[in-house]
């Protein structure tokens, strides 16, 4: 029967009226992050403050709307910057190109850089949009992060 | 000269009120149809201006009011000037016949609580609110834009099939009570909520109901004004106060049609329990709040009605105005005349109808479900 067909809808609508809601006030309230969340990016380092990225530039290769821009340099034997021969002197990530896919953190052999929780990247100026290393990078005093996959670093022969 | 004065007094207070509830019906609707509208899509609606976004709507209507008002060039400057006044005044003038309370007596003088008491009320209703397809239709064209003059001609078509099975529903409880005064109407369903004529004219309810759907180009029948195929129908043109004007026509005529639908088949400011009305100006709010709660009936109902169905196509459309509608509109008229002829009983013709409406409810879903399985 038609008429009974429309109740049915009815029905749904009404129930649904008093069901819980699902909106996050967003300034208020906050979704908590998965783990897996794809955010902006960071360089991880070692526990000993070493960076952890050796500048393969595997993830520029890979990243498919080519936001990453790096540009690498030899360590200085007595400081080396990183554990391995290079470093990256210059990375930089156009934010604004950037699709989040997250290939560049599955592409990286260091696991140098992950995606981080942080999704607020409104900036007034294009140019605010290309972050490098000095906003990336985790600071020292976080030691490797907040990531929890720290392995010993190699020794450097 | 004294009596006089104070007649016209009480008539300006009239006009004043009851034009300020009607508009304000308009930000105070929107807003419940946003929250309900969102409550129903398991999401809060509006809730950022003031408390629970109770002022959501006053900020939306001083925004509109001080935006530009941009006039396209390739526009007719007099019909487009025109549309949306030729719009929104026939929704203030019908606000003019409703009554909303019984009479009252204030210091010796009777004062019925509605602008004027017409004996042709329901006739007047008719007639100004099928004015309104002109200003819709003159808007879809002086904005000289083939959506919005495809939005005009389908709204010009549609009004006119529905219309006829308005006028027609609304006929048998003419039959009924006799009378074209909306005041007298509400009156003869006094006594309780079985003396409604609802109960009476099934058949008719639900005709007007679905036909009113349409003349107030609601969700299912909002052909006119369909976003996905007209980006906005006959108002895309407007801007500012001009389109706000096309908006607050829309709402103040759902608002009034819940109102002549409350009187002519909810009982109007009739209690649902026997009641004799007293003329102290108690019993006048008494009423009042009984048609606000008939009303907000309508309202909801309008509302819930747009949260649950889905936009028909115009085919259907026209398929169930002409096919199903105003035939059963027609069967609806002449019935209640040989029920009347034959002196029914409320309840035997109540019954009648019932079964007239189950068996079309079975009818048409059958054709419905054929035509379904038939495309498959």
């Amino acid at each position: 029967m038609l008429s009974i067909d429309l109740l049915k809808g009815f029905a749904v609508t009404l129930k649904h009226m008093f069901r819980r809601r699902v909106t996050v006030q967003y300034p208020e309230q906050r979704r908590i992050e998965t783990a897996s969340f794809r955010g902006r990016h960071r360089l991880q380092r070692y526990a000993d403050g070493r960076e952890r990225c050796v500048a393969c530039a595997l993830c520029a290769s890979v990243c498919p709307s080519e936001a990453i821009y790096l540009e690498a340099a030899e360590n200085d034997s007595e400081h080396p910057t990183s554990h391995g021969e290079r470093y990256a002197a210059v990375y930089q990530i156009h934010l604004l190109r950037c699709i989040f896919c997250g290939f560049c953190e599955e592409a990286c052999p260091e696991d140098a850089i992950v995606m981080g929780p942080q999704y607020e990247l409104a900036q007034d100026a294009r140019a605010q949009c290309v972050i490098d290393k000095t906003i990336m990078l985790t600071p020292r005093e976080e030691g490797f992060g907040t990531y929890d996959f720290d392995f010993p670093p190699p020794q450097v022969g | 000269m004294h009596a006089f004065f104070l007649y016209t007094l009480i008539v300006i207070i009239k006009i004043v009120v009851v034009f300020a509830v009607t508009l304000g019906s308009v930000p105070a609707i929107v807003l419940v149809e946003r929250k309900v509208l969102g409550w129903m899509q398991v999401r809060p609606g509006p809730n950022r201006v003031g408390p629970w976004g109770l002022l959501q709507t006053m900020v939306d209507g001083a925004k509109i009011f001080f935006k530009e008002n941009v006039i396209p060039n390739h526009v007719d400057m007099l019909t487009y000037q025109l549309a949306p006044i030729l719009v929104i005044t026939p929704a203030l003038v019908i606000s003019s016949v409703i009554p909303f309370g019984p009479d009252i007596v204030i210091a010796g003088h009777r004062i019925p609580l509605s602008i004027t008491d017409l004996d042709l009320s329901l006739l007047f209703f008719f007639a100004v609110a099928s004015l309104t397809i002109y200003g819709v239709v003159l808007a879809g064209w002086s904005s000289n834009n083939k959506w919005s003059l495809l939005g005009g001609l389908r709204s010009a078509a549609q009004m006119v099939s529905y219309e006829i099975t308005l006028s027609l529903a609304a006929v048998g409880v003419l039959l009924l009570c006799g009378t074209f005064s909306l005041h007298a109407i509400t009156e003869q369903q006094g006594g309780g909520f079985w003396y409604w004529n609802v109960f009476r004219q099934p058949l008719g309810f639900v005709l007007f109901l679905l036909a009113a759907l349409a003349e107030n180009n609601r969700l299912p029948f909002d052909l006119p004004e369909a976003e996905s195929e007209l980006t906005g129908g006959y108002h895309t043109e407007y801007s500012s106060m001009r389109f706000a004007y096309f908006y607050m026509a829309e709402y103040m005529n759902l608002f009034l049609t819940a109102s002549v639908m409350a009187v002519l088949f909810l009982g109007g400011f009739e209690p649902p329990y026997p009641h004799q009305f007293g003329t102290s100006w108690l019993e006048g709010v008494h009423g009042i709040i009984w048609f606000g709660i008939k009303v907000g009936f309508f309202v909801f109902l309008y509302i819930w009605v747009r949260a649950t169905l889905p936009r028909l196509r115009y085919d259907q459309l026209m398929y169930l105005g002409w096919k199903i509608m105003l035939p059963l509109a027609f069967l609806n008229l002449l019935g209640t005349a040989v029920f009347i002829a034959y002196g029914w009983q409320w309840w035997q013709m109540g019954l009648v109808w019932l079964i007239v409406l189950i068996l079309t409810d079975l009818v048409v879903g059958h054709i419905l479900w054929r035509r379904r399985r038939a495309l498959h």
